[in-house]
């Protein structure tokens, strides 16, 4: 297909094309432009729950991974105004839930982290509430820490067992929703799937038992480049 | 058990979309919803249970563990309070002996908060299993709680029945319908039958330009023009088109739907049937919210007389292939669900969370299929319409409002209740006509509106100045503002919060303890302001009205109270420290048996 048969939009004065279809972010992404997320991952509805791939279009803030791009569209991402909007939604991940990323396995493969960093987070500008929430380590392979969990639903829909969720919401609201671990499902989780729950988590909540450290930290995915370094490098 | 669930299972023919109702079921019949009996469902549905779960878990009316063979559900919204609602609820907690949101330890009585019931005109009301108890004070808490301790029948403890249809013998309800306006569009005299024979003549294309020429706005708050929203759904060309009657309206202080399902349900199934012609739709449900479950059984006999009278099934009114029919999807309280999405969520039997859009309701909706949401007032002003002339609907109210609105005005007044006015009325007007004086503030259109100060009560409610879904709460002067109406609110929004986009769930938590903070007297001017931003974070981020409304409590106070909050702050001091010493190093103190040099 050439470019008279794609979309044509324009995202930080960058001229894209994108195939019929697909979102902004994925339009981004294939055009080279990096769009923040930490909800969205490929081959699931995204569930456009983080809200930190929105952008800009006509004055209105929409999420990047729901909305389909379309022709014409003049699209704002990196700028200024947006990039303080979405270090703040950040933040607020890292004060509603207990994030001490020197002790974590998933430091340095952690998204939040990752984009903390890209952000230049220094402090939260937000008090931190340390909420106490509960660990699961009932199955063989999965050890679930609810501590460090964002809720972004990644597990929700992605890790199944038998066409059934493993994980799933409980309770609502800004102090009691949760997600928990079928236990019973998460126990027949072979090793290789338990492996795959952990790398779908953005976060350290999904972590696969008996894997402490496995590369050294220093040399993991994200103290190398930053996040979305590899997509601006295409 | 095992057989009670899977007849219940199996009555909804196994279907996972049934799940709601499915829950009701069992919920009624153990008065929880037992962990096996959720085992049971998730094996039948071939589901995990964690994923039944989270439906449970999502609504308020739904409990793991038993809720009390009296189960007491109190209003905590704050026309409740300004009602005397603390007073009844501590007469409740002696009299019982438990306390709020507990069981006693027999199981026989269970205490428990919940947001708005939509008895703001009655109140402090509660639900007791299923029955609603209006305008409760201590005095009727202790004649309750001896008739709980006799064993009796809830619906013996109904001393009085309320006016109009309440004493139907399907619904014998103590409530009042309270109205004290009648206008000209949803309460003037009419013939049944007659708008829908009418529009069996006319093409449906003629009945939505007929429609769309009316100029009627969705009357549930967002004001979308209603014959263009049947149009696009018309567009959509799916191989099914829904019609769903939004009767879940939870924003504190409306209660306007719970009086038009009482006295003019005919009205409105005639409405839904009207756009269910118009929209080529076989199937129309009206989502009933939980805390309306009293008036069902009623709503359901009104359904089959409008069967007997060949306006429902098949052939409507002698027409070959209009066919319509209406169910009743009763919801089991959760606010988001009225959001129009979050709805059609709850009604394929999951969690009640609003869905991205794009796609919109009116593209794919319930069963992914195009569907029309209309709010109960919009509907029943529809059958008005097709009798009088969209002419004659536009003479009323003002260019972008045509004809009149339900108001549900409550809070200090001498005149709480149900008003039908033309758009455009002032807040002056209002205010006059409610009895209220000595005013300082009204909350326009709920908590997810505005709050106003009597320096803008000359402007006008209608969709060009102050938009409202009917909600209208008085504020007299002597209320504390911050304390009884803001801090009350965002506690409900944060109750209410689906969570699952980040920022609702956590800013509304964050913006609550800033709040507490400003109102604790520890508060500087950086706090206002930090309120301020974050609050409007949540105008910028959020999927849904809900949590793009959240912050309007704190942002419109802070707009137009300002003087409120600057009372409160220290204003020679820069940054305050919260931090107490003494406090944080109380428990080591404890422990090691000396205290530190300070």
């Amino acid at each position: 297909m050439d470019n008279t048969e794609k979309i044509k939009f324009v995202i930080d004065d960058k001229v894209c094309y994108a195939e019929p279809g697909q979102t902004i972010l994925e339009a981004a992404k294939s055009n080279g432009v990096y769009i923040p997320s930490l909800c969205y991952i490929e081959g699931v509805k995204p569930p456009g729950s983080c809200r930190i791939c929105n952008v800009r279009v006509n004055n209105r803030n929409l999420i990047a991974c729901t909305t389909p791009v379309a022709e014409g569209m003049i699209i704002d991402n990196d700028i200024p105004e947006l990039n303080e909007l979405r270090k703040a939604i950040v933040e607020m991940l890292f004060v509603s839930g207990n994030h001490f990323c020197p002790g974590c396995e998933k430091s340095g493969n952690c998204e939040l982290q990752a984009l903390a960093y890209r952000f230049q987070m220094m402090v939260p500008r937000f008090p931190y509430e340390f909420p106490e929430k509960g660990v699961n380590a009932t199955s063989k392979y999965i050890f679930h820490d609810r501590n460090r969990c964002i809720m972004c639903k990644r597990c929700i829909g992605k890790v199944m067992k038998d066409e059934k969720h493993v994980f799933a919401y409980n309770s609502r609201g800004g102090e009691h929703l949760h997600v928990v671990m079928d236990e019973e499902l998460a126990s027949q989780l072979t090793e290789e799937e338990a492996t795959e729950a952990m790398d779908i988590c953005p976060v350290g909540a999904i972590l696969k038992k008996e894997r402490g450290y496995y590369s050294p930290i220093g040399h993991r995915k994200y103290d190398k480049e930053s996040i979305g370094s590899d997509i601006e490098k295409k | 058990m095992k057989e009670k669930v899977q007849n219940i299972v199996k009555k909804f023919h196994n279907d996972r979309s049934r799940l709601m109702d499915i829950l009701l079921d069992i919920q009624k019949d153990f008065n929880c919803i037992p962990d096996e009996a959720a085992s049971i469902v998730a094996t039948l549905l071939n589901m995990s249970k964690v994923d039944v779960n989270q439906t449970i878990s999502f609504y308020h009316f739904f409990s793991k563990e038993p809720v009390g063979t009296y189960a007491v559900y109190l209003n905590n919204s704050a026309v409740a309070c300004m009602m005397g609602r603390e007073e009844v609820a501590r007469a409740f907690e002696e009299e019982v002996g438990t306390s709020f949101n507990s069981v006693t330890e027999d199981g026989l009585i269970g205490l428990w908060d919940t947001s708005d019931i939509g008895m703001n005109d009655q109140e402090p009301a509660a639900i007791i299993n299923g029955i609603v108890f209006t305008n409760l004070t201590p005095t009727r808490v202790k004649e309750i709680v001896i008739g709980f301790r006799e064993g009796k029948d809830i619906s013996e403890m109904v001393d009085k029945y309320g006016d109009g249809q309440n004493s139907n013998e399907l619904i014998r309800s103590m409530v009042n319908n309270n109205i004290r306006k009648k206008g000209p569009v949803l309460f003037s005299e009419y013939e049944v039958g007659m708008a829908i024979r009418n529009v069996a003549n006319y093409s449906p294309e003629q009945t939505i330009e007929i429609i769309k020429n009316s100029n009627i706005r969705g009357r549930g708050g967002a004001g979308f023009p209603a014959g263009l929203k049947w149009e696009f759904c018309c567009k959509s060309g799916g191989e099914e088109i829904y019609l769903v009657c939004n009767a879940d309206e939870g924003e504190p202080g409306t209660f306007k739907e719970r009086v038009i399902l009482t006295e003019l349900p005919m009205l409105l199934f005639e409405g839904m049937i009207i756009a269910g012609y118009a929209l080529n739709a076989k199937e129309g449900i009206l989502y009933l919210r939980y805390e309306y479950k009293y008036i069902k059984d009623y709503l359901e006999d009104v359904l089959q007389q409008l069967r007997n009278l060949n306006l429902l099934g098949n052939n409507i009114a002698g027409k070959g292939g209009f066919n319509f029919d209406i169910r009743i999807q009763l919801g089991a309280g959760a606010y988001v669900c009225g959001e129009e999405s979050g709805l059609i969520e709850s009604m394929e039997g999951k969690r009640g969370e609003p869905r991205n859009r794009p796609p919109f309701p009116v593209q794919k909706g319930y069963k992914n299929m195009p569907t029309v949401i209309n709010n109960v007032e919009t509907l029943s002003s529809v059958v008005k319409i097709i009798l009088n002339s969209p002419e004659w609907f536009k003479a009323m109210g003002t260019k972008e409002s045509a004809g009149t609105k339900l108001l549900s005005i409550s809070g200090d007044c001498k005149h709480p209740g149900i008003y039908e006015i033309e758009w455009g009325m002032t807040i002056n007007e209002m205010l006059e006509m409610v009895g209220a004086s000595s005013v300082q503030a009204v909350q326009v259109g709920g908590p997810s509106g505005v709050c106003i100060d009597p320096s803008q009560f000359a402007r006008s409610i209608s969709f060009e100045d102050l938009p409202t879904g009917g909600a209208m709460i008085v504020i007299g002067e002597n209320r504390d503002l911050l304390k009884e109406f803001v801090m009350n609110y965002t506690d409900f929004f944060i109750e209410e919060s689906c969570g699952s986009c980040g920022p609702c769930r956590s800013l509304t938590v964050i913006l609550r303890n800033k709040l507490q903070k400003i109102m604790d007297g520890k508060g500087v001017k950086a706090d206002i302001d930090e309120l301020y931003e974050w609050g409007n974070y949540m105008k910028q981020v959020n999927r849904c009205g809900l949590g793009q409304t959240a912050a309007n409590p704190i942002l419109t106070t802070i707009e137009n109270f300002r003087p409120l909050y600057d009372s409160l702050i220290k204003t020679d001091d820069d940054f305050v420290s919260t931090f107490n010493m003494e406090k944080a190093v109380a428990d080591s103190c404890k422990y090691v048996g000396r205290v530190p040099k300070l």
